[in-house]
């Protein structure tokens, strides 16, 4: 970027893109002008000083320094792509603007600004770019980097510039003019090249310059390197800001506006302030590749070049590019697999899928100091039950006899794969713990000359990573087969739920969700059996039992001491009592029909449910459905405790803590049982999620919830959900444990179980979306030779009732040196672990102490490669490991999660429901949610089946004239640009204007025109993907609703204070400089 | 004499009284020599077909502790339209409706035909009659089927305004509503949780704090009725909803494993009853009709735990203070019944099974509100069907002979005293200054609450002459006794029946053989005879045997001494409770029976006669009918039974022995038809089993012990270590003469 700053700054720059300088340059003038901008910048520098730093440094490098040495650099290696690029770019650019390019470009520059401190990162981000052009994507240059540096501190200068386009370049003149002669003497030039352009370089590609920077490379993983500037910048920290100004100045303006450039500085942030916001670059829209290219236009304008800092979409199409073709083989130890958003097919030869276990890192270091040394958490993120395509096949279930699957005697281990068979077969050697154990004499088989049973491919339990055993009586509760389970159906029949025609909804469906219980295999019928209560503040239960001509009703009012009042006839099967069961359902919205009861009771509820089960001996699943926080008077009894007072103080974790230990011994109970607890709540205020949500988190359970629910806006969600709920598979009393080579051992467990001991997750409940994350510690060495082993086995009762076993096999390498951790790390894994980290740490810590820790935590992981992995080079580099460089923007995403900074409409109930909700992703849930997908509706290709191309989460990225798509797992908004064109408005409303389009929307009309057909084909596609039905809302540009949306922009600064990624990258950078010093 | 007998015999017809002495021995020294304390047995109800009830309301003496009720002893100043009461000796004005009064104009109570008379009263609102049904469903499936059959049939008996609920207990206690359309609908109640009447009010929704108080709206009384019928509702309306419920009754679904009782929480279920009557109906005639078919196994009033190889309580266990939930549960159920009691609701106990049910720790709740006791093998016999039809009988009139919430008040003249009352009723302790320190039964009040009574129930009310020694009452005095009872018709209406009785003075000293020849015997033997149950369920047995010993004589003592009222040898705590329940309520001619069984001979000699209770009556070529309240047995003699077995009653030529076996069989059903409860039915013959209910009763004048009867012709031996009544008489007189020495 340096270079093409320098370009900039210099007539060659300028050659290349004469237009395109003189925009930036007055832009960026008009930037720092505004004065509106300072104001955002200045709070940016000042609140944290470090940003400040990192910025300006980048500035004052970028002008001098970059100058000189990047602009070749830049030059040399860009030229031809560049200039591509570049071309394109502004082709592109333009071209999307093309009624008033300029304008159209400005405002995307400037918007970065508003959001946040942004402004700076976009400039540098354009740097970047640059670099990134130079395809080689891999490679950085150190020296990249420093020209990075330089660039971005030109960088810095640029997204003034980009303001400064919609200014002028009168204005622009001074602002530059004062801070860059400072800039250019001062040594704060380095500080630019914080700017994380260069990291994005690596990623984008090696250009030409590579070469150069090639040799200063590490061969492996990509950096992107950062220059800071030297120590010497940074003491002042106006200098800072004078150096970015310098910078700027260093672009254009003279170094004598300095003076009155400086208060232009802070203008960085007014860079959003300058009215041209409005429009975006089209540059975003231009695919992704290109994009990359872009960049180098961009540079010129930006101290940092938002496209050229590393760039989830790209990473995310280059692996889907690359691995999504050919199927995913398990049978190499230590393979990474590809990422969660690459769709692929798994062969399991040995190891299991990653469906069911991702790692945080496929090569785990041999030592503990080792892996202290690089704090990159070892953790995998198992979903035992997770469901598979249809082209794959689901484990096999292997019956090892009345004796019960084969074991090692000591550590218990199950028969797998890589246990060692010696003697001529008559033994095996315990793959975990070395022991040796007899083999049972009908489990007997020779082995071939290779050491391998004759019967290798016969047997899945050696053959494959995941399989399933047949349990014997000896692992059922009471050594009593289980008989199959039960769901109960819990209504609330308080006054709410009644108006809000949720009870009629609720029964209405419940009469045709009937049929489709979960079945085991190909049985005909499901053999779940059924039971029905209803309640409000007391509680009603109903004998459906298949002799009755009319359904009884049970009233039970002592909620103080609750009970069962019956057991034949309360749980039955579905088909015996079909007519009782319809006749019950069409009664109840009737006669609660002109309830006024308005009370309502909780932990009675799931007290009646358990209590139910524990009578007819069997585990189950409670569907309570509720509506309101519970007061009347009864055992679990609550009261309303939310105070936003609490937020950002000490005390701000009782939000997240339930209010009473009651329901923490209900739900011990209820595991006990294996009464796992699904709770839908359609609450219309505050009700307590915290407390509500413990039996089903600690169950094992779900929640859903659906706040100020309406029938029409809100009922087809709430069906799908509750349609998948019933459907999917799940299993039951479920007991997991996870072992692992002696050298490591799991520590710690997250998700929605309950733990009576330290090794044991007991799940009453476990259905196909949930996940389980466990944590590894070192507690000896491991060997690089034999690698380390994991083995999760589940015991759980299947819906037939079935007690089963299934196991999970991973093999893992291990290494002495710690490059070979870095090269084979998964940072949605990563993020997974650190979000549910930090969502389990808010409940005993401060937030703003776990959001530190977050950040020290990554920043040594970071520093800890930049020190042990990286080839030397400037301070100033921020270098990042290939297989690491998105964590910084979904670290920020996280860090700016509702739970972690909530902005004032974010609800406590929200935040908890989120935090549990989390708690129990999966990896691919977790990446989309922390950073949603956005896609353009309106560059979609109507004749095929693909999505559009995912565009970064920017609103400098969105075009007035298209409409958008974002996606995070629970919501998806469409976002509609005031200039759409009529046409489309047309196609996709069914209206004539924009200002016609209803934000009551919550599905999309059904029209019969091929854009239509795709968007709605795309939604529910999108749907399909997630374990929930997304809520639909339509969100136009500049409309109310529209705060809402841009608070998913994750890249964006957020209106609760969360940085953006470009200022966030800067701080990283600072702190891991801070820890390498 | 015979006047005597005459006029005993006219009162007790024409008033349902009768005195252990018609005359009244005038000082309270005297009295107490007479050993025989002055007592009589009122019948408040007794069935007066030449008794038209008036329309009005009675009028009252206006001295305010006196309150008695102008009666034809009354002095009555026509001219001046003055009354004088005759036991406070208040001069009254008679009421204005009273105007036209003369010598020959008088109102029916003056009349001296109508020392008893009745009014109907149209005061306060009139509400149905209530049955809330309360079911054990912890029954065999046979017994369960009969009882719902029994239950369903009922329904056809009541009147048809007459309101029903439905309670059903097992392991949970479930109160049917029996509104609700389409789905039916019930509040459950866990079985071992003791809940007050306000929590159970509460918990049944029948209490309505918030609604008043929510809308700001003043009280509404029709809202009351709206509620409660949830749980209470006129038979016509739900009469098809009722028998359907009842159809689909099913027995307890909760499992009972090897060796254990089934749960059954009777307690709670009776609390529950009890509570939501006292909170929907109080003080209106209402009976709750519990059906149980073992004993309360769980939760407060439990008898027994559920293990089988613990049996229940017995005599032996109570002595030896063994019985480890009596007296808990007997509190729980006091409880319940003086709640009951003071809210004028009776509860029946129908208790059948094979092995005990708990009526004695029960037995208050029927005892202390006048409801039935019942006690049965099975719901499945006539003996309980019958009986159970017969609680529904109506009188010659078509009313039910069944009257509600009595509140029976005696006023006395000034030389008697109120010593107390034995029978079915509550004390309402009223203090008055006819009140005695000396309490017999329930005494220290001159009211009582007989919550439910029929036209049989009879107390036994005791009295002290208080009259000193020194102050003589003049020559021709006479003692006035008044009994007002007050009551809920059947068909609702507010009935008040006024009995005003009085007796002659007389001096023990001068007058001794008056006094002697005006004593009850009947009626002294039966007094007696519940001083003596009434003690021997408050003290230990043989302490009342020797009291009994101390103060008796005669013939009836000797069977007292071995009836079950007394003697528990044999008997089940059970059984004594059910039989002192009866003995404490039946009028004279049924306690006399109790006391004494009445053995009727059948033969060829002649007609049919009665004989002496006495082995000696026993004879081969008799037919024996023994009739003792309890039982009814038929007793063919060794040769009858010979013929009979020969078949000689089929062939034409012998069709005079068919009638004679018919002729007992007849007789038998007369009693059966008219007896409540249901006499236990037994046809035995020489040598059979059941003989022995025949041969427990009879006096064992012969025994193993006296051989010479053996080989004669006089009688079977009964083989017995008991005394005979010849020994026993021996003995008495030996002590009469050295105790009067």
């Amino acid at each position: 970027m340096s270079v093409n700053q320098q370009a900039h700054t210099g007539p060659p720059y300028g050659q290349p893109q004469p237009g395109y300088q003189g925009y930036q340059q007055p832009a960026y003038g008009g930037q720092s002008l505004p004065g509106v901008p300072q104001a955002q910048y200045g709070a940016y520098n000042g609140p944290v000083p470090g940003y400040q730093q990192p910025v300006p440094p980048q500035g004052s490098l970028r002008a001098p320094p970059t100058s000189g040495a990047p602009p070749p650099a830049s030059g040399a290696s860009h030229p031809s792509g560049h200039l591509a690029y570049s071309q394109f770019e502004h082709g592109d650019v333009q071209n999307g603007i093309p009624a008033s390019a300029a304008p159209m470009q400005r405002p995307p520059a400037s918007q970065p600004f508003l959001p946040g401190s942004a402004p700076t990162p976009v400039s540098q981000i354009p740097t970047f770019q640059q670099y990134g052009a130079p395809p080689a994507s891999v490679q950085q240059l150190r020296n990249h980097m420093a020209g990075m540096t330089i660039g971005g501190t030109a960088a810095s200068a640029p997204p003034p510039a980009g303001l400064g386009y919609g200014v002028g370049p009168s204005s622009y003149p001074p602002t530059t003019g004062a801070p860059r002669p400072p800039a250019m003497p001062g040594p704060p030039l380095p500080g630019q090249t914080v700017a994380g352009p260069p990291s994005s370089q690596p990623n984008h590609v090696s250009s030409p310059p590579p070469p150069s920077t090639m040799a200063g490379l590490h061969p492996g993983p990509p950096m992107s390197g950062l220059h800071g500037p030297p120590p010497p910048t940074h003491p002042p920290q106006p200098g800072y800001q004078m150096q970015q100004n310098g910078s700027f100045g260093q672009m254009r303006g003279p170094p004598p506006n300095y003076g009155g450039a400086y208060p232009g500085a802070p203008n960085y942030g007014s860079p959003p302030g300058p009215p041209p916001p409005p429009k975006r670059l089209d540059p975003d829209s231009i695919p992704s590749p290109q994009l990359n290219e872009l960049p180098p236009q961009q540079k010129p304008r930006h101290r940092i070049d938002p496209d050229a800092i590393p760039s989830p979409i790209q990473v995310i199409e280059d692996d889907r590019n690359n691995r999504g073709s050919e199927p995913f083989v398990t049978g190499v130890r230590g393979q990474v697999p590809p990422l969660v958003t690459t769709n692929f097919l798994v062969k399991d030869q040995g190891n299991a899928s990653p469906r069911y276990i991702r790692c945080t890192s496929y090569n785990i270091p041999c030592t503990s100091d080792m892996a202290k040394q690089s704090q990159v958490p070892l953790a995998a993120v198992i979903k035992p039950l997770a469901a598979l395509p249809p082209e794959e096949t689901v484990p096999y279930l292997v019956d090892h006899g009345e004796s019960g699957p084969v074991r090692c005697n000591r550590c218990k281990a199950y028969m797998c794969p890589f246990m060692q068979f010696i003697e001529g077969g008559r033994r095996f050697q315990c793959c975990f713990c070395s022991c040796v154990t007899e083999v049972p004499p009908h489990y007997f088989q020779h082995l071939d000359h290779t050491g391998k049973r004759v019967d290798f491919y016969d047997r899945p339990e050696l053959s494959l990573g995941s399989y399933e055993f047949l349990a014997t009586v000896d692992y059922c509760k009471n050594n009593k087969f289980p008989s199959p389970p039960a769901f109960i159906f819990m209504i609330d029949v308080s006054y709410n739920a009644v108006k809000s025609g949720l009870v009629r909804l609720i029964c209405e469906e419940l009469k045709s969700l009937l049929d489709y219980l979960p079945r085991e295999g190909n049985m005909e019928e499901s053999a779940i059996r059924v039971g029905f209560v209803t309640y409000n503040k007391v509680l009603h239960f109903y004998n459906v039992k298949s002799s009755l001509a009319q359904p009884q009703m049970m009233v039970v009012s002592d909620v103080a001491d609750m009970f069962v009042p019956l057991l034949d006839g309360f749980l039955v099967n579905v088909n015996e009592s079909r007519t009782v069961i319809a006749s019950l359902l069409d009664q109840i919205p009737e006669m609660f029909a002109d309830t006024r009861e308005t009370e309502t009771v909780f932990a009675p509820v799931i007290q009646a449910g358990l209590e139910a089960l524990k009578a007819a001996e069997c585990a189950g699943k409670l569907f309570i459905f509720h509506t309101s926080l519970p007061i009347a008077e009864a055992p679990g009894k609550l009261k309303n405790r939310d105070d936003r007072k609490l937020i950002n103080t000490d005390k701000e974790k009782t939000l997240f803590q339930p209010q009473t230990s009651f329901y923490n011994n209900l739900a011990k109970d209820c595991v006990a049982q294996g009464c796992c607890v699904d709770l839908f709540l359609f609450p219309n205020q505050y009700l307590d999620v915290a407390t509500l949500g413990v039996v089903p988190y600690q169950t094992g359970g779900s929640i859903f919830k659906y706040a100020y629910f309406q029938l029409e806006t809100d009922q087809y969600r709430f069906l799908n959900d509750l349609r998948r709920d019933v459907q999917k598979e799940v299993g039951f009393d479920a007991v997991m444990r996870v072992r692992t080579s002696t050298g490591i051992r799991a520590t710690d467990f997250f998700g929605a179980f309950y733990m009576s001991n330290t090794t044991d997750v007991e799940m009453a409940g476990l259905d196909c979306d949930k996940t389980i994350t466990v944590e590894f510690k070192h507690d000896d060495k491991l060997s690089e030779d034999s690698g380390a082993l994991l083995q999760c086995a589940l015991l759980y009762t299947s819906c037939a009732g079935q007690r089963r076993l299934r196991i999970h096999n991973l093999s893992l390498n291990c290494c002495t040196q710690l490059a070979d951790l870095y090269r084979n790390c998964e940072t949605d894994t990563l993020i997974n672990y650190l979000a549910k980290y930090a969502y389990r740490g808010v409940l005993s810590s401060p937030v703003k102490t776990v959001r530190d820790a977050l950040i020290n935590q990554c920043a040594q992981i970071l520093a800890c490669y930049r020190k042990n992995c990286a080839s030397p080079s400037s301070a100033g580099q921020l270098i990042l490991p290939e297989c690491m460089k998105l964590l910084p923007v979904y670290l920020n995403c996280v860090l700016k999660s509702d739970v972690l900074q909530p902005g004032p409409e974010v609800t406590t109930d929200d935040r908890a429901y989120v935090r549990q909700l989390v708690t129990s992703m999966d990896v691919a849930e977790t990446n989309v949610f922390f950073y949603p997908r956005l896609l353009p509706l309106t560059k979609a290709d109507v004749d095929s089946d693909s999505l559009p191309a995912a565009i970064r989460n920017s609103e400098e990225r969105l075009s007035k004239g298209d409409i958008y798509l974002l996606e995070n797992g629970l919501n998806i908004f469409v976002w509609v640009g005031v200039n759409v064109q009529q046409g489309l408005i047309q196609n996709l409303f069914g209206v004539s204007s924009f200002s016609q389009i209803s934000n009551a929307l919550s599905t999309l009309p059904v029209l019969e025109n091929p854009f239509s057909k795709k968007v709605r084909s795309i939604v529910d596609m999108l749907q399909g993907q997630r374990s929930r039905y997304m809520k639909l809302i339509i969100v136009k540009q500049e409309d109310k609703l529209e705060m809402l949306f841009k608070h998913f922009l994750v890249e964006d600064k957020s209106l609760s204070g969360g940085a953006s990624y470009v200022d966030f990258l800067c701080h990283m950078h600072k702190e891991i400089r801070q820890l390498l010093s | 004499m015979a006047t005597y007998l005459e006029f005993i015999q006219q009162n007790e017809e024409r008033d349902g009284v009768r005195f252990s002495w018609n005359v009244w021995p005038s000082s309270r020294l005297e009295a107490t020599r007479m050993v025989v304390p002055l007592a009589c047995l009122l019948t408040p109800l007794k069935e007066r077909l030449d008794l038209p009830p008036v329309q009005y309301e009675p009028v009252l003496c206006s001295r305010p502790t006196c309150k008695a009720v102008l009666n034809p002893l009354c002095q009555v100043d026509y001219r001046a339209k003055l009354w004088a009461c005759n036991f406070c000796f208040q001069r009254n004005q008679f009421p204005p409706a009273y105007a036209g009064i003369s010598e020959v104009n008088q109102p029916a109570e003056l009349m001296p035909q109508f020392s008893t008379i009745e009014y109907i009263v149209q005061r306060g609102p009139q509400t149905p009659l209530i049955f809330l049904y309360v079911v054990d469903t912890c029954l065999e499936e046979e017994d369960l089927q009969a009882l719902k059959e029994s239950l369903q049939m009922s329904l056809s008996l009541l009147p048809p305004d007459a309101l029903v609920g439905l309670i059903t207990f097992g392991r949970m206690v479930q109160v049917h509503e029996l509104s609700c359309e389409g789905i039916s609908k019930s509040y459950v109640f866990r079985g071992t949780k003791d809940l007050t009447a306000k929590q159970i009010q509460d918990m049944l929704g029948l209490s309505r704090p918030a609604v008043p108080m929510q809308q700001g709206r003043p009280l509404q009384t029709p809202q009351q009725p709206v509620i409660s019928s949830r749980f209470l509702q006129p038979v016509h309306k739900i009469d098809m909803n009722l028998t359907d419920l009842l159809g689909e009754l099913q027995r307890d679904p909760w499992p009972v494993t090897q060796g254990k009782r089934p749960l059954r929480s009777t307690g709670v279920a009776l609390s529950i009853a009890v509570g939501l009557l006292e909170g929907t109906f109080p003080n209106t005639g209402a009976r709750i009709m519990l059906f149980t078919g073992g004993p309360p196994t769980q939760g407060p009033g439990m008898v027994v735990g559920d293990e089988l190889k613990t049996p229940i309580r017995s005599w032996h266990d109570i002595e030896k203070d063994n019985a480890r939930f009596m007296k808990k549960a007997t509190k729980h159920y006091e409880t319940l019944a003086n709640r009951s009691a003071a809210n004028g609701h009776c509860i029946d106990i129908y208790a059948c099974a094979l092995d005990q049910t708990g009526l004695l720790e029960m037995k208050c709740c029927a005892n202390l509100t006048g409801g039935h006791m019942v006690m049965g093998d099975s719901f499945n016999t006539s003996l309980f069907k019958q009986t159970f039809q017969r609680v529904f009988s109506r009188g010659y009139n078509g009313e039910f002979r069944m009257a509600f919430g009595a509140n029976l008040d005696v006023k006395t003249s000034r030389e008697l005293k109120i010593a107390g009352a034995i029978g079915p009723c509550i004390s309402l302790n009223a203090k008055g200054p006819c009140v005695s320190e000396n309490e017999l039964g329930i005494g220290g009040t001159s009211q009582w609450k007989i919550c439910s009574l029929d036209h049989n129930t009879t107390l036994a009310i005791y009295f002290e002459v208080v009259n000193q020694h020194n102050a003589p009452i003049p020559q021709g005095g006479r003692g006035a006794v008044q009994f007002v009872t007050q009551y809920q018709h059947s068909s609702t209406q507010k009935r008040i029946r006024v009995t005003t009785i009085a007796r002659n003075w007389a001096d023990a000293q001068t007058q001794l053989q008056h006094i002697e020849a005006a004593f009850d015997q009947e009626a002294a033997a039966v007094l007696m005879a519940r001083l003596g149950v009434y003690r021997a369920e408050s003290e230990e047995g043989p302490d009342v045997l020797r009291w009994l010993d101390r103060q008796l004589i005669r013939l009836f003592i000797f069977h007292l001494r071995r009836s079950p009222f007394l003697q528990v040898f044999n008997n089940s705590p059970d059984e004594s409770s059910y039989y002192r329940h009866h003995f404490a309520r039946q009028d004279l001619t049924q306690s006399l029976i109790m006391i004494q069984p009445i053995l009727y001979a059948y033969s060829f000699h002649g007609p049919p006669e009665p004989v002496l209770l006495d082995s000696s009556s026993i004879l081969p070529d008799r037919i024996l009918l023994m009739d003792t309240f309890f039982q009814i047995v038929i007793y063919l003699g060794e040769t009858i039974a010979q013929w009979q077995k020969a078949g000689y009653q089929d062939m034409p030529e012998y069709e005079n022995f068919k009638h004679l076996l018919q002729a007992p069989l007849d007789d038998a059903q007369e009693i059966l038809q008219t007896r409540f409860p249901m006499p236990r039915y037994i046809h035995t013959e020489h040598g059979g089993s059941q003989a022995r209910f025949l041969l427990s009763k009879v006096n064992p004048s012969q025994t193993h012990n006296n051989l010479y009867a053996w080989g004669q012709e006089s009688g079977a031996p009964i083989l017995t270590d008991d005394v005979s009544l010849q020994v026993f008489m021996d003995h008495l007189k030996k002590l009469a003469v050295s105790s009067a020495s």
